[in-house]
């Protein structure tokens, strides 16, 4: 801890020091707070896929996800999430060698492909429930539409906060505030990209086998 | 054009005439009785012109000890509420025996038995936890306040945003009839298709919000703001046990929102998690609660075991017996919460295996536990030990606490379990930790820690009045119903044919009694220490001879706690500086940064309640008002940077120089 540098006696007596004489700055906790919240958030996770665990093989002699599911949507919707961490990394790298036009633009490109993403997702859940196989129609449905819809949600908060901080960077440029809130966000989006991997594999993959 | 029912419809959603207890005489009457008492309090407030102080000083302070006053307060005041329905049950139950049927009607009762469990734990319980820690924490661990002092206002009034939703289904429609914790199938739409199921949701989750965010804040603090030099072995008892409770709720209270959010899926959706069709499994709840459920007690248990410590080492005057084993023991309980929960329905049919390991770890929780009463009565032994208030509720809570641990390990036996699920040996096992360990916890704390919050003792003739009211209630109260658990008798019941069992029902009813005086004693010592204030006044800020840092500075503690940041060399940092020869500092005093108040914890959770409101009632232009509104405001909050402020010097030297002349006095 810094502060042990002007760790010293007040008054000039023998014996240890009971306080500081200066100014104590403890260290900023955003990001380990973040971080706790972002496990709580991972519990949440935890409880909906062990929800499909449980529930996933309950069809309920409707369809099972071999049949609705198609794969070649989903890698393209995967793509889109993987590339949105990479130009989400590029701005954290533009952000931290302090150039905020060029930070702005790949936060930009980063919310485009979130959009396209979230795009996708819906597209696929207009499709299922247009063909009858709403969350309503077996314990699976449910599941997999709760988990999907509850990553696809956690997505469109990020986006949403996404645009905010690209107008605090554009008006206050890369401050200490924003450099901390767009490391928060750059957790957040990883942090979803690490519960996609699980959720295509889980769901996707091992329900088509 | 659309015409005017539909019009109705959509504006009120499910909300009518109806739903207002005009036909109930006692919900009337309750109603009546809130008006007054609600009218006449804003009355005051405004003769007095209360309501810029309050607004200023206290709703929107982001001083961690005036939140932690707060929720005390808020506790109390639904202890009355959450009290009130255990006397409504007890009454109802001594009355209604063979033909009479006492003045409940079953879907009364059953709402009252619900809002009694959900109140006492969400709403009493847990704010009184929440308030001890909030309050003592940071002074413990030499902080000036928490990590995140806006979020802990933010955290406050969602707490309060739940309370206020589970009061407003006292007279707007109905409350859940399913118990505390709203088991499927019976709380699904098919089976509990009004409001009530829909009440208990969302004002959990509005409160779920405050607890699980109080829970990463007060990680922070602990983790991130002690003083230099405190090593984590250097940790009070107290900020130990705080430091698991919030652990447990991080790790804990998102497993409730996830459930809870299944829960409503399959009753505004339809969806089939929880339903008896199309693959739904109602046991998978009653696991996934229960793996909140069980870890949720600890967090109202372990940090009264760090009160208990405090207040036996204080009172003994020595340094806590075996420091060391009482943190293991605190982590060990924190670990074995999570591999218990299936006790709570061994008769799941779970299988003699499945039912051996959850009996097994359940038996084993009770050695740790051991352990802790173990270092209480050592830490007694040959000390000099000060009868004084906190140190009745701690006796009074060791040989309670021991009784219902022994109950508890009865239970955790699966073939007695079968014969004793949801019968009254439950319900008295239950009350006979919670009362026992929590509520005289929370006691011994508030008697402990009140002179530091207000600068005066509490009287000590109402408060052994309180204690043996609530000693000798509880034992009245509750024997009784483990006689008639192992007779076989069930929960939840409101009627009874068998008037061999009266006089059971009638000794727990004077028991009941007994507790509303010592709940009524409480008031009154709260009152009688206010008036005669002078004579009970502290000016030493230590008047217990305390050993931790929060008895070093002033009572009441000044707005940013320490002049100067405390440096700690041992365990007991004020009781090491005491003997080393500490002397307070008088001058070179600097300014101090704090953060500044903000309204915008009681605007987001005004509109939660606002939006909780429109999801119940199924008023979906109030739900998307107020979820618009919230984001607005969140966003709105992250442009504000205008956070902080200084103190200036010249105001720490005038609050300084203002006690050396006190303590100049007294000496």
């Amino acid at each position: 801890m810094s502060s042990k540098a002007h760790l010293h006696l007040a008054a000039g007596r023998d014996g240890p020091a009971f306080y500081l004489s200066e100014d104590h700055h403890p260290e900023n906790s955003t990001l380990l707070g973040f971080w706790l919240y972002l496990m709580s958030d991972c519990l949440i996770f935890a409880v909906l896929f062990a929800t499909f665990g449980v529930l996933g093989h309950n069809y309920a002699g409707g369809p099972t996800g071999a049949r609705l599911f198609e794969l070649p949507m989903v890698a393209v919707n995967t793509a889109m999430l993987l590339f949105s961490s990479i130009t989400y990394g590029m701005a954290m790298i533009a952000a931290q060698s302090g150039r905020p036009k060029e930070t702005l633009v790949w936060l930009a490109v980063t919310g485009l492909f979130g959009c396209a993403f979230l795009g996708l997702e819906l597209t696929e859940f207009v499709h299922l429930i247009g063909e009858g196989h709403g969350p309503q129609s077996s314990a699976f449905l449910s599941s997999f539409f709760t988990l999907v819809g509850t990553h696809g949600l956690h997505v469109t908060c990020g986006v949403i906060w996404l645009v905010t901080l690209m107008t605090q960077v554009a008006r206050r440029g890369l401050t200490e505030t924003n450099l901390r809130r767009l490391m928060c966000l750059s957790l957040f989006w990883h942090f979803l990209d690490v519960i996609w991997i699980g959720v295509f594999s889980f769901v996707y993959l091992l329900g088509v086998l | 054009m659309p015409n005017s029912a539909e019009l109705t419809h959509f504006i009120f959603g499910r909300l009518t005439w109806d739903a207002l207890p005009l036909h109930v005489p006692i919900l009337l009457a309750t109603f009546a009785g809130v008006a007054v008492g609600g009218v006449a309090l804003l009355a005051v407030i405004t003769r007095y012109k209360l309501w810029g102080y309050l607004w200023r000083e206290w709703f929107t302070s982001i001083d961690h000890k005036k939140i932690g006053i707060m929720y005390m307060v808020l506790a109390i005041v639904m202890l009355l509420r959450g009290f009130a329905d255990a006397l409504m049950m007890r009454s109802q139950q001594v009355l209604s025996f063979g033909s009479a049927h006492g003045y409940l009607p079953p879907e009364h009762y059953d709402q009252v038995f619900t809002a009694h469990g959900v109140i006492m734990i969400f709403f009493v319980a847990m704010p009184l936890i929440t308030g001890l820690m909030n309050f003592v924490v940071p002074m413990q661990i030499g902080a000036r306040d928490v990590a995140f002092p806006f979020l802990n206002n933010f955290s406050f009034w969602m707490t309060v945003g739940g309370a206020v939703t589970v009061m407003m289904s006292l007279f707007i429609g109905v409350f859940a009839r399913t118990g505390w914790l709203a088991y499927p199938p019976l709380s699904d739409i098919a089976y509990s298709p009004d409001v009530g199921v829909d009440y208990y949701i969302w004002a959990l989750q509005i409160a779920g919000i405050g607890t699980l965010l109080s829970g990463v804040n007060l990680l922070a603090t602990i983790i991130k703001m002690r003083a230099p030099g405190m090593s984590l072995m250097k940790m009070p008892v107290f900020t130990w046990t705080a430091l698991c409770t919030n652990v447990l709720i991080v790790a804990s209270f998102p497993i409730l929102t996830a459930v809870l959010a299944l829960l409503s899926l399959d009753r505004y959706v339809g969806t089939q998690f929880f339903t008896n069709n199309l693959g739904g499994d109602p046991m998978l709840y009653v696991n996934l609660i229960w793996m909140w459920g069980h870890p949720e007690v600890y967090i109202l248990i372990l940090p009264c075991f760090g009160v208990f410590s405090e207040v036996v080492s204080t009172y003994s005057g020595k340094p806590l017996f075996g420091y060391t084993s009482m943190v293991y023991a605190t982590v060990a309980i924190t670990v074995l919460s999570y591999l218990v929960w299936l006790h709570h329905f061994f008769t799941m049919g779970s299988g003699a295996d499945v039912n051996s390991f959850f009996g097994i770890t359940t038996m084993i929780i009770s050695i740790p536990t051991g352990a802790k009463i173990f270092n209480w009565l050592f830490t007694m032994y040959r000390g000099r030990v000060r009868f004084e208030l906190p140190m009745l509720w701690t006796l009074g809570f060791m040989v309670t606490f021991v009784i219902g641990g022994m109950t508890g390990v009865l239970l955790a036996v699966p073939s007695a379990d079968f014969v004793l699920h949801n019968s009254l040996f439950l319900v008295a096992h239950f009350h006979n930790v919670i009362i026992g360990g929590v509520v005289f916890g929370a006691f011994a704390g508030i008697s402990y820690w009140f002179p530091k919050a207000f600068g005066f003792k509490l009287d000590p003739f109402w408060g052994k009045m309180s204690f043996w009211f609530w000693l000798t209630g509880f034992y009245f109260a509750f024997m009784p119903l483990y006689v008639l658990g192992l007779m076989g008798v069930t929960r939840r019941l409101s009627h009874f044919d068998d008037p061999s069992l009266r006089i059971w029902f009638e000794i727990a009813a004077f028991g009941a009694g007994l507790i509303a005086l010592g709940i009524g004693s409480f008031l009154v010592q709260i009152a009688v220490s206010i008036r005669n204030r002078e004579a009970l006044r502290d000016v030493t800020g230590d008047p217990w001879n305390g050993r931790t840092l929060e008895w070093s500075t002033a009572s009441p503690p000044p707005a940013y706690n320490f002049a100067f940041t405390p440096v700690v060399h041992a365990l007991d940092a004020w009781s090491d500086m005491k003997t080393g020869g500490y002397e307070r500092p008088v001058s070179g005093f600097n300014s101090i940064h704090m953060p500044r108040n903000t309204g915008a914890g009681v605007i987001l959770a005004g509109l939660s309640v606002a939006a909780g409101f429109g999801l119940i009632w199924h008023m979906w232009w109030l739900v998307v008002l107020g979820l618009v509104a919230i984001l607005a405001v969140a966003i709105g909050h992250s442009f504000n940077l205008d956070r902080d402020f200084y103190i200036p010097a010249e105001a720490v030297v005038r609050t300084e120089g203002e006690r050396t002349e006190l303590l100049r006095k007294a000496a």
